[in-house]
């Protein structure tokens, strides 16, 4: 046999093909359960991380800590074919924001309520996305995390660092004048500002659309929960004092 | 380097030829510090520890599984398209181990990143196929894709070892430096061994050590 005839050169790559292909399709159909495990693994563990929770068993703490996962349309809760974890944030950005349908994870942690809200936007060279988390009067930031895929190392992947992060616990989202937070150069001073990161401009501003964009599909739901509770808070404030007056 | 084509009939496994072949690219045929190949890799992955470890591991399986395998076909590849069928062999295995690191170790695998696939394009893999086992059987070819890949994983890892030490503080992520106590003496990690030139600057320096150390590496002028 004459192996460098080309009737046989060519026999030789057809069955070589139709042999890694075949090898390569059973591997990935074989392991896809495994990695689809560890990305949705990955997302409990982003999750809590954006309520500053770390844990080696993100599954259980998962189950227990976050009581509520919803799907909110223009300000109501929805019910939705997709669950609010199976909620593609990419594909919903691409919606108006007043149609959007976007997951809503409220969590229970030490008898404190949190709101956690997933972001998604465009940094300088490709998908910014993060998570977001407030406290129970759903304005406060609690905690922010944020990640990209490619961003200029140094520059503009420093908002996935600490030092760029820890801004934003304490600000506020909501107000009368602007929604969201804004990235500023340099000179943030209201709780509605942080500074953006020197050379990565691109990003940070990004960062802000980010916010901006993907807040306001939460606000009339997140202020009528905020109404509600504080008028439970308020009628329990009365109970208590109405309970002290009488003893 | 000249390796020998000869078959003898009844060879033992481990004969003194065969342990050359495991043991040479150790030191006198090192793959990156003496052939100065995979360097780039050798510079993007050597930040921390654990992920120069697994890139080691995953480059000894791949090459000595893509040895193996282009030495069972050497006497069938057509001898036009043998780069291609080696790409294929090679790129082949790269996919598997991704998958399989994707599906079991998923925090390196992401750490890792593209650089998994870009062991496709690590000179020394290609390099040993197209000079080595293609015209070698299979256990002698085995033996000189795990000789060289334990060979670039020595260098990974020491390289490693000193950017993570002295850039981190930490080895394999536990805090060496701080358990010392160093820091309290005043001394300060050197943010600039994570940097990408140090690792050139580290490899230069094991080249140096090693090339005043092995005569036959001395070249004469």
């Amino acid at each position: 046999m004459d192996v460098n005839s080309n009737r046989y050169t060519y026999l030789f790559s057809i069955i070589m093909v139709v042999i890694v292909a075949v090898l390569l399709s059973v591997a990935a159909t074989v392991l896809k359960p495994f990695q689809d495990a560890n990305m949705v693994l990955e997302k409990k563990s982003n999750i809590l991380a954006s309520i500053g929770l770390v844990s080696e068993n993100p599954d259980s703490l998962f189950n227990s800590v976050i009581v509520e996962q919803l799907v909110i349309r223009s300000g109501e809760v929805i019910e939705s074919e997709v669950s609010a974890f199976d909620l593609d944030m990419a594909n919903a950005v691409k919606v108006p924001s007043n149609k959007r349908s976007v997951p809503l994870f409220v969590a229970t942690y030490q008898d404190n309520t949190y709101y956690i809200l997933p972001l998604r936007g465009k940094g300088l060279w490709g998908p910014i996305w993060g998570f977001i988390s407030l406290q129970s009067d759903a304005n406060t930031i609690y905690g922010a995390s944020f990640n990209h895929l490619k961003e200029t190392p140094g520059l503009g992947a420093e908002i996935s660092t600490a030092i760029f992060q820890d801004q934003f616990p304490g600000k506020i989202i909501f107000s009368d004048s602007y929604d969201g937070i804004e990235v500023r150069k340099g000179d943030a001073r209201t709780n509605q500002q942080v500074d953006g990161i020197s050379g990565g401009t691109i990003t940070s501003v990004g960062v802000q659309y980010m916010l901006e964009d993907c807040l306001i599909p939460y606000k009339a739901y997140l202020l009528k929960q905020v109404a509600e509770s504080t008028v439970e808070t308020h009628i329990e404030t009365l109970a208590d004092s109405s309970n002290t007056n009488h003893e | 380097m000249s390796k020998a084509m000869e078959k003898t009939a009844r060879e033992p496994l481990f004969s003194k030829k065969n342990r050359r072949l495991l043991i040479d690219p150790m030191n006198e045929n090192n793959p990156i510090t003496v052939q100065v190949l995979g360097i780039c890799s050798a510079l993007a992955i050597t930040v921390k520890m654990k992920p120069a470890l697994v890139m080691g591991i995953s480059v000894i399986v791949v090459m000595a599984a893509a040895n193996v395998l282009t030495s069972l076909l050497r006497n069938l590849i057509p001898n036009r398209i043998r780069i291609i069928v080696q790409l294929v062999v090679v790129a082949l295995m790269v996919i598997l181990v991704d998958q399989v690191l994707k599906a079991f170790v998923y925090d390196v695998s992401k750490e890792l990143s593209v650089f998994v696939g870009l062991i496709i394009t690590n000179c020394i893999i290609m390099g040993r196929i197209e000079a080595f086992s293609l015209g070698n059987s299979p256990w002698k070819a085995f033996l000189d894709g795990v000789g060289n890949g334990v060979a670039y994983a020595g260098i990974l890892l020491l390289v490693a070892f000193f950017r993570e030490l002295l850039g981190n503080g930490t080895l394999f992520d536990y805090p060496i430096m701080a358990q010392l106590g160093v820091y309290d003496m005043g001394y300060t990690n050197n943010g600039m061994m994570l940097l990408p030139p140090m690792a050139l600057i580290v490899v230069a320096i094991v080249i140096w050590i090693q090339r005043a150390k092995t005569p036959s590496l001395i070249e004469k002028d």
